[in-house]
């Protein structure tokens, strides 16, 4: 029985303990939930920022000396999971989403607040427990693909956690896009078109289903990973004659989706934040909508690009390629559209604004590393270098993460009422461009000259761009500090925003800020156009 | 604490409720279900690449005897039918009738679960012996898995749909509709399972 989306809840709402108490509580409140995300996943962050800065301190120096080579893969594994599944999945899709999708689509809450609340409370114990897992005879240390047979060979128990850990987490994952998808298909305010809703639902639509249709593959995967462990079956373990390409096409019939499960959110929320920053309506709504629903059906069947390397057969090689490159055209659409949103726009260069023209940037570079990674030649030359390892941060650091921070600076005034200060902002947002580009862009040169990734000793010929790399890592450690300070103190005495501090006419806006516990004073109201700006107010 | 009470406040005003809105727990169901059968999917594609790549060591067997899976596939899809008659029941508001269909259904479950576990202890091999083995037990089981927690929710709104006292009643059919899609769900994988492992 989890209907509650009428005035009833209100009594919900009101045994539900108050203030800052409410958000270590099972709330039902997507609002409180979507903060409960982003305070969470923030506070992964962190731990998984310290991993990455100690694996640059490590390789600063050619040899293993600041840590002990198992503990390196320990770190770097620990790294890419606690990112990927605890930072970006959960915040750009779980934060983002439960608090803003309810608004656009002129509800009070989401489709299933239970289900929602469940979704988020999965995350914190199986977070604890992946990084809990270090102390119990070290951590995984398969890296965050596991591939067997390494994966089976490492010690177990590390491994069998972060398998139990990451199945929990896409359970939280597929509890939320099914959440989404039933309320952005089904509980729409009556009149409102999903042709009019902002692009931010459609980006976590697309999203919802690729969650929907790939991380069950991953559990799935996985529950075998763990029998050939524990069981001693053979399904991936060559040995028993089994087949660990079988575990590669499977693993990445979700990862490579996933890329677009953390990326697909950034698209809809910068798409959000640009029109109102620069004051013009969202260039070529329609082909954005068409454009994300090709890149759901693309990025479905584009996994094997990961595995070229693998033995893969040449039609395989060929229609992979080909498919891939595909990709480059509705993400190409996408990025024309938003240079043409802000082309002859008002544009106000204010903290979100930054990080999201610093994210295209970004993006672009990575995306043109991507095309080029298509390729089956260029692939087999740098594969497992750093090469990959630069174009995969610029995709997800260069492009979710600034977006992230862009939404943060520009919803802000939404959660709390108050402002942040630009000067912090805009010093955060100088320091970490400075520093990702400083930390990342080296790491394309050490990949083409043949530096291989998740190793902690390597060549001295490298080590010189190595430590620029690591500064740059430093400048990124560094930038959090100033974030961090903006957003206590903007919580403890920023200005008042007032209810609309951007004159924003997405619905979110349209009610008081922060917002009333069931969003709207009365009738929701109807949004027929969420980017009308340049026109004249009836 | 809070979260029970408040649950039972809305329960009391479900009828009231669902007036607001259109009811999309089912929709929720049903994109569940498409989740839960990519994970199947993904068992089976893994199992075909098996049969197609990775030759089984020499003695092995893969053949499979066929009566206990075809007693199996008769016992789910006469299963369906029984379980389709409670809701039919239950829509003339005929609830002694529904509890009988829904216990029918039950025992049909039971029995499949103990043929398919009378096959485990006959089968020539273990599930370590090699991959073919594996796989095997790998699918049925975890099928049997969906068969098992299926036949519990059917006992569970049997006894919910108990005359006069039971929450189930033809102004509060979703726990059955919802345990009845399930049990199809379940019950077009076995077909599915039983093409691709046996008939294959």
């Amino acid at each position: 029985m989890t209907i509650s989306i009428d005035s009833k809840d209100s009594n919900t709402n009101s045994l539900q303990p108050k203030g800052w108490l409410r958000y270590f509580s099972f709330s039902l409140d997507h609002k409180v939930i979507g903060i409960q995300y982003l305070v969470c996943g923030f506070l992964f962050y962190l731990i998984g920022g310290t991993l990455a800065s100690a694996i640059r301190i490590e390789l600063a120096s050619p040899m293993s000396d600041f840590m002990p080579r198992d503990v390196y893969n320990q770190v770097l594994t620990l790294h890419g999971t606690i990112m990927i599944f605890l930072w970006i999945v959960p915040v750009v899709n779980g934060a983002f989403g439960n608090y803003l999708i309810p608004f656009y689509v002129g509800a009070r809450d989401m489709a299933f607040p239970r289900l929602n609340a469940v979704a988020f409370w999965l995350i914190p114990p199986s977070g604890l427990m992946l990084v809990a897992s270090y102390f119990v005879e070290g951590a995984a240390q398969a890296g965050w693909t596991a591939y067997p047979p390494l994966s089976i060979t490492t010690p177990q128990s590390g491994q069998l956690i972060w398998i139990m850990s990451v199945l929990l987490l896409g359970g939280s994952s597929i509890f939320g896009g099914i959440n989404f998808i039933a309320t952005i298909i089904k509980l729409r305010r009556p009149g409102l078109k999903l042709m009019q809703l902002p692009m931010y639902c459609w980006a976590m639509l697309g999203t919802s289903l690729l969650v929907v249709l790939s991380t069950p593959v991953l559990a799935g995967t996985l529950i075998l990973l763990s029998f050939d462990i524990v069981a001693h079956t053979g399904f991936f373990n060559p040995v028993l004659g089994g087949n660990v390409v079988v575990y590669q096409h499977l693993f990445w019939f979700y990862s490579h989706p996933a890329v677009y499960i953390m990326v697909l959110p950034a698209f809809g929320l910068v798409s959000e934040i640009l029109p109102v920053h620069s004051r013009k309506p969202l260039f070529g709504y329609t082909t954005m909508v068409f454009s994300i629903m090709g890149i759901v059906v693309l990025g479905l069947v584009v996994w094997a690009h990961h595995m070229f390397t693998s033995g893969t057969p040449p039609w395989m090689r060929l229609f992979f390629t080909i498919a891939t490159a595909f990709i480059a055209v509705p993400t190409g659409i996408k990025f024309f559209n938003w240079v043409a949103t802000l082309w002859g726009g008002k544009i106000s260069i204010n903290s979100a604004m930054l990080f999201s023209c610093g994210f295209i940037i970004n993006f672009v570079f990575g995306g043109i590393t991507g095309v080029a990674l298509a390729q089956v030649p260029f692939d087999i030359h740098v594969h497992d270098t750093y090469f990959v390892v630069a174009h995969f941060h610029y995709i997800v650091y260069g492009g979710t993460v600034f977006i992230i921070f862009s939404s943060i600076y520009h919803w802000f005034p939404k959660v709390t009422g108050k402002l942040m200060s630009e000067k912090l902002g805009i010093l955060h947002f100088a320091i970490t461009f400075i520093g990702f580009n400083l930390c990342f862009a080296p790491q394309h040169w050490l990949g083409l000259n043949g530096m291989p990734r998740r190793v902690a000793e390597y060549d001295p010929q490298f080590q010189f761009v190595n430590q620029i790399s690591s500064i740059g890592a430093l400048l990124m450690a560094i930038s959090t500090i100033p974030f961090l300070i903006n957003i206590f103190l903007s919580i403890k005495n920023g200005n008042d925003s007032g209810d609309n501090p951007w004159n924003a006419l997405t619905p979110e806006w349209l009610t008081s800020s922060p917002p009333p516990v069931e969003n709207w004073v009365g009738e929701a109201p109807l949004v027929e156009e969420p980017y009308g700006y340049g026109k004249p107010k009836s | 604490m809070t979260t029970l009470d408040s649950s039972k406040e809305i329960k009391k005003n479900d009828s009231e409720v669902s007036e607001h809105h259109e009811d999309f727990r089912m929709f929720g169901l049903i994109t569940f279900l498409i989740a839960d059968g990519m994970t199947f999917a993904g068992f089976f594609a893994a199992y075909l690449t098996y049969k197609a790549v990775n030759p089984l060591p020499d003695g092995a067997i893969y053949e499979l005897e066929l009566p206990i899976p075809t007693l199996n596939t008769i016992l789910l899809l006469v299963s369906s039918a029984t379980f389709h008659k409670a809701g039919k029941a239950l829509l003339k508001n005929k609830n002694s009738d529904t509890q009988k269909w829904l216990i029918v259904t039950a025992l049909l479950g039971i029995t499949f679960l103990i043929c398919q576990l009378f096959e485990y202890f006959n089968l020539p091999f273990g599930l370590t012996d090699n991959l073919f083995a594996s796989t095997f037990y790998a699918l049925t089981g975890f099928h049997g898995l969906h068969v098992t927690l299926g036949t519990l929710m059917i006992l569970i709104i049997s006894w919910q749909t108990r005359p006069k006292e039971g929450r189930i009643t033809n102004q509060n059919m979703f726990p059955l509709e919802a345990v009845e899609l399930y049990w199809h769900f379940v019950d077009g994988i076995w077909v599915i399972l039983f093409i691709i492992l046996y008939l294959l």
